[in-house]
């Protein structure tokens, strides 16, 4: 039921600090922008964790829709808060805000 | 896999500039399959409110036909 999953949504971005909800696996991701996601963290060498939608495709994306406002997907949840997808995730690890959000120090602008 | 109707680029424009009346809006077809669109918009309406706020006023404005005709949105917004 689309309620039982979002209360699995809820309780998944309780629990982890971060929280990826992409298609494939960290290790193996099916989708170029969730790939980009993982290649952020994984850059920064900090840990996620994730859950992969691919597994029910049709009842993940109406119960995120539901939950975000958000229609695609990867969606990101940094400390129970969801800050959007790959785009925003780039853009905010360009410009430093991701670092900050998580409390790393940002890195040192060229020149 | 089902066929849905496609979206074209103008069609796009219209639901983003009906959403945000007076925003600038260019959207690009990145792939020419009329699945894959570039949108910047450029709108007062975004003054205060945080990227993911922006987004999802976008998201809102293309409705059903995201998942559904659009496969995927490269969104960037900014104020005037």
């Amino acid at each position: 039921m689309t309620e039982d999953l979002q209360n699995q949504i809820k309780a998944d971005v309780a629990a982890n600090p971060i929280h990826v909800f992409m298609k494939g696996t960290p290790e193996w991701p099916q989708c170029g922008f969730s790939k980009a996601v993982c290649d952020v963290f994984n850059a920064l060498g900090v840990p996620f964790s994730a859950t992969n939608t691919l597994e029910n495709l049709d009842a993940y994306r109406p119960a995120l829709l539901a939950l975000t406002q958000w229609p695609t997907i990867p969606q990101i949840f940094v400390k129970g808060e969801f800050i959007g997808g790959c785009d925003i995730l780039i853009e905010m690890h360009n410009n430093g805000e991701l670092q900050q959000v998580l409390g790393l120090q940002a890195p040192v602008a060229a020149e | 896999m089902d066929e849905t109707p496609a979206i074209e680029t103008n069609e796009l424009e219209e639901l983003i500039r009906s959403a945000l009346p007076g925003a600038e809006v260019a959207v690009t077809d990145l792939t020419g399959t009329r699945d894959h669109y570039r949108v910047e918009v450029v709108s007062g309406d975004f003054a205060g409110k945080t990227l993911v706020q922006q987004h999802q006023m976008i998201y809102a404005a293309v409705g059903g036909h995201m998942t559904q005709a659009v496969h995927a949105l490269q969104i960037r917004t900014r104020t005037p």
